[in-house]
């Protein structure tokens, strides 16, 4: 109390209504500060889901494609060799004619080409490989727009903006609008975004080689770390002897887990890839880098826990005759093992969300390819955010926001496994 | 350490004396305790006999709990805890470097004062010392042992229809009682308790002390404990302990009747402690 006396003073009722009301204030300001991070986090996904939504849907236009023997398959014998040597640009650019014939000129040819996303001759060149048969036939076949063509039709690039600030000519603008009065494009949904790698077209760019790193690269920080952890953990709390020298050693583990984490990258750079010569770019260095990065995530995590079990615990298995070991590996372990891996799992949605010490390793790099093993060049999650948030296209914005949700998925369901598994083990024992 | 003081065995260890009662189980000399600069015991001298209840008393802090866990050497898990001196079972010292601590402990049982059952079914509570130590050799020695354990513990009617369940989802007595079954269960020679009953109401603690009694036929007791009627009611020796001192020792009707000590006069008519 600010003034001891007044309250004496007061009748008892009166001390009873203010006590009632400085309680509905402090509630009050609990449910303000809890309103207040439940809008903003609204807001966060919000605007993110809203940015992402672009993704879900890509225009695709309907293409009557004559299949050419002598176009698609030059030597004449269907073999791969065969159709690998055809041309594939110039039927789509032929067809794309015949829609709008009244195209003349090399220019305004070239110009009506720019509507078709580069990725529409390999989607072409893929499906004759996997159906041969059509060669010789009429067929309709749908290819994917460019980023421009998509942004005009997904309304992000209108019309009424002067034309030399749009990257859309209005001639394309027209041509476009003659195609959808035509009835020939249509929305497809976009299941390139979670099935390809990266690519420099963003109708084309896909999350996929980023998911795959990110696992990857978690894969080899668990294998890392846990065990490392919660060795260390296990061996500090419950077998070193109290002295200056272990004193040393925690003190130095609560720093390590200060660090900043470009620091770790540093290191990765300058020991595993300077002076191990491991690979650059892949994700069992971005691994190892992370796995520094948790260890002492995971070691404080792991010595809570383990001297959260109560010391009555370890007196029984030692008092029925259990070696130290034994008593820590039978009762105190299985206790502790919800704590352990909570703190785990805290640790390693970290290593997921981290970016700056994968940079240091060369993780940033631009790679389509689709990594199938950690030493196989590739890039993370936030890394590939960051890539396509930098990028000048316009079409990445929403690619770097539906990676977001895609990682936001991620960390969603890691931490609701870190739930699961602490009340599994709860209900347990 | 000095031998010279501490009185021949008679019995050969193992073998079987005149009147096995009062055959000397354990035998202490000369025990130091030091908690880093405290000393919590100064030259204690006992001896234990086999197959009586000992009943240890004294005020909080006289060192009696620590007297006891000297016995099946728990103290050398405390940080800072130095023993010194002679502690002998069977005439062999168990303070000898080469001596295996999870044998001692093996042949040394520990109830403790708050009951403390293992998180795991009741099953595994009790199953857990013979299984560490090789006690059966298949699941149905391991069964029967078990439930033996139980019944010695006085506690198989009540629980043999649920030995699936958890033993922390006991009443505070069955947990106690199934810690002694815990206890039983690698056949120990000797049972330490320490202040078994002080969690316990007065019910629960009657069947305790019934228990602590027929266990006796089987077993060497060592019990502490602060009620001066259940030390009279269970006990055939009775050893005060004062500020980290054995002051008085011997019969318990002796020390109960008519002690020689005055201070042992004063704690156990209550005009201190």
């Amino acid at each position: 109390m600010t003034n001891p006396e007044k309250p004496l003073e007061m009748q008892p009722d009166e001390r009873l209504a203010r006590r009632y009301r400085s309680e509905r204030i402090f509630r009050a300001c609990g449910l303000i500060a809890i309103g207040f991070a439940l809008s903003a986090l609204v807001v966060l996904f919000g605007t993110t889901l809203f940015q992402a939504s672009g993704v879900l849907t890509q225009p695709y236009l309907e293409l009557d494609i004559a299949f050419d023997p002598a176009e698609f398959d030059p030597l004449g014998d269907g073999s791969e060799q065969s159709l690998a040597a055809g041309n594939y640009a110039k039927p789509l650019r032929k067809a794309i004619r015949s829609l709008l014939p009244e195209v003349k000129g090399r220019r305004e040819k070239r110009s009506l080409n720019r509507l078709l996303s580069a990725g529409a001759e390999y989607d072409l060149r893929a499906f004759v490989a996997a159906h041969p048969d059509v060669i010789g036939t009429e067929q309709v076949f749908s290819v994917p727009l460019s980023e421009i063509a998509g942004l005009y039709l997904s309304g992000e690039v209108r019309a009424d903006v002067v034309e030399a600030d749009r990257r859309i000519s209005n001639r394309q603008i027209a041509w476009l609008d003659a195609l959808v009065a035509q009835g020939r494009i249509e929305e497809k949904w976009n299941t390139r975004f979670l099935t390809d790698g990266d690519s420099r077209e963003p109708e084309l760019a896909g999350v996929q080689g980023a998911i795959r790193g990110s696992i990857l690269t978690l894969l080899v920080t668990f294998v890392l770390s846990f065990p490392v952890g919660l060795a260390a953990a296990i061996y500090l709390e419950e077998f070193a002897a109290q002295n200056r020298f272990t004193d040393l050693v925690e003190v130095n583990i609560n720093n390590l887990a200060a660090v900043p984490s470009i620091v770790f990258g540093l290191l990765g750079l300058s020991v595993f890839l300077n002076v191990f010569g491991m690979p650059r770019s892949a994700p069992v260095v971005g691994g190892l880098v992370l796995a520094l990065m948790t260890l002492p995530t995971i070691i404080i995590a792991g010595r809570a826990a383990l001297s959260a079990v109560p010391p009555s615990i370890r007196e029984a298995a030692l008092g029925v005759g259990a070696s130290p070991t034994q008593a820590v590996l039978h009762h105190v372990v299985p206790q502790a093992l919800p704590g352990i891996l909570t703190g785990t799992i805290i640790g390693m949605s970290r290593a997921l969300g981290e970016t700056a010490p994968l940079l240091m390793v060369g993780m940033v790099a631009f790679i389509v390819d689709l990594p199938t093993e950690p030493t196989d060049p590739s890039t993370v999650l936030p890394v590939q955010i960051y890539l396509w948030s930098e990028a000048p296209e316009r079409g990445f914005v929403e690619k770097a926001a539906a990676a977001i949700v895609v990682l936001l998925g991620f960390l969603i369901a890691m931490n609701a496994g870190a739930v699961w598994v602490r009340r599994r083990f709860e209900t347990r024992s | 350490m000095n031998s010279t003081e501490i009185s021949p065995i008679v019995d050969p260890p193992g073998g079987v004396g005149e009147d096995h009662r009062m055959k000397t189980k354990i035998q202490i000399r000369n025990l130091d305790v030091h908690y880093g600069d405290k000393q919590a015991l100064a030259d204690v001298a006992l001896d234990i006999r086999a197959n009586e209840v000992t009943a240890l008393i004294g005020p909080s802090g006289c060192g009696k709990s620590t007297f006891l866990r000297c016995l099946n050497r728990m103290n050398d898990v405390v940080p800072g805890c130095e023993v010194a001196g002679v502690v002998r079972l069977d005439g062999a010292d168990i303070y000898d470097p080469n001596l295996d601590v999870v044998k001692l402990r093996a042949r040394v049982g520990m109830v403790f004062q708050k009951p403390n059952p293992f998180p795991k079914s009741i099953f595994e509570n009790v199953a857990y010392g013979p299984r560490i130590h090789g006690l059966a050799r298949n699941r149905e020695e391991l069964d029967d042992l078990v439930r033996q354990s139980l019944k010695k513990a006085g506690l198989l009617e009540e629980v043999e229809n649920r030995l699936e369940e958890p033993g922390t989802s006991l009443s505070g007595g069955q947990q106690q009682r199934l810690c002694i079954a815990r206890a039983i269960a690698v056949s120990p020679e000797v049972i330490l308790m320490d202040e078994p009953c002080s969690a316990l109401d007065p019910i629960a603690t009657a069947r305790v002390e019934q228990l602590i009694d027929e266990l006796r036929e089987q077993f060497t007791i060592v019990i502490v404990t602060h009620s001066m009627q259940q030390a009279a009611r269970v006990s055939q020796q009775t050893a005060f302990f004062h500020l980290g001192v054995l002051i008085e020792e011997g019969e318990t009707e002796k020390i109960f009747t008519n002690p020689s000590n005055q201070r042992t006069q004063d704690y156990i008519t209550g005009r201190f402690g």
